[in-house]
């Protein structure tokens, strides 16, 4: 499932970091490198890992690759909310007629 | 960069209830529906609840006695209406500002003479991303995606035991 990819990509704190400097604006992997306490190749399998995720897009820059943030890793994070409120709401109507009826029969 | 938006989440549901108790059940009663296994903390949830009151808390209480905030109520108005806005971490504390928060509305219209369709829109998911003006405020704060990660990164935890 594309969502399990989604949360996995971001469990780990050094991906969420690279992801989070995407914010900015699309960048080359020696700027996002930069100031991050692991090498440029660790920075660059963070972000395969992203891309297959479909959270970040790349492109072809001359000899480099500028990454960005893909809107359609986005719409998974909707994706994830939408079958989290049909869970709740299941429970919720559950619950709520449950002790509605608890409550008609001490009427 | 372009600003993303997100298409809100519109759910409904038919409760066989009026809408004063689907209302205190959503919200005083929270802890006997709310999915257990959706808590943004590790432990075992023992109580959670919807304070009754504008800036009233949406929390849950854990067995180590914390208390992780979930959001916070900007319209009450029983049994009608509800409107909470969608928090991640105590942070919110020490980085007030609700353009970083994305809201969820809670609607109960009556249907039937003991019948009760409430309505749940989960909306501005963008202002916990890029783009919107009240992000670029929170941009270099803990605001904005680091919250939204963490977000995930809890869910996942959770979701996805090692």
């Amino acid at each position: 499932m594309a969502n399990d990819r989604v949360f996995s990509a971001l469990a780990d704190p050094t991906r969420r970091q690279v992801f989070d400097r995407l914010r900015h604006g699309p960048k080359p992997v020696s700027v996002l490198a930069k100031g991050l306490p692991v090498t440029r190749s660790a920075v660059s399998q963070h972000l395969r890992v992203l891309k297959d995720a479909g959270l970040v897009a790349d492109q072809a820059d001359g000899a480099r690759r500028i990454y960005r943030i893909d809107p359609k890793g986005l719409a998974a994070v909707r994706v994830w909310f939408d079958g989290f409120w049909d869970d709740a709401l299941v429970s919720f109507k559950a619950a709520a007629e449950r002790t509605a009826r608890k409550e008609k029969s001490k009427w | 960069m372009v600003g993303l938006a997100i298409a809100p989440v519109r759910k409904s549901v038919r409760v066989a209830a009026p809408p004063a108790h689907c209302f205190k059940v959503f919200t005083t009663d929270l802890f006997h529906w709310w999915p257990k296994s959706h808590a943004l903390h590790t432990g075992l949830m023992i109580h959670s609840e919807i304070e009754p009151f504008v800036g009233g808390r949406f929390y849950a209480r854990f067995d180590d006695q914390q208390e992780i905030n979930t959001g916070f109520v900007t319209v009450w108005e029983p049994p009608k209406r509800l409107l909470f806005t969608w928090e991640i971490s105590e942070k919110w504390k020490s980085h007030p500002g609700a353009g970083t928060a994305s809201e969820v509305e809670v609607t109960f219209h009556a249907d039937g003479s003991d019948g009760t369709i409430v309505e749940v829109e989960h909306r501005n998911f963008e202002r916990m991303g890029q783009g919107g003006e009240a992000m670029r405020e929170a941009v270099d704060s803990a605001g904005g995606w680091s919250r939204l990660l963490e977000l995930f990164a809890g869910y996942s935890d959770q979701s996805y035991p090692d």
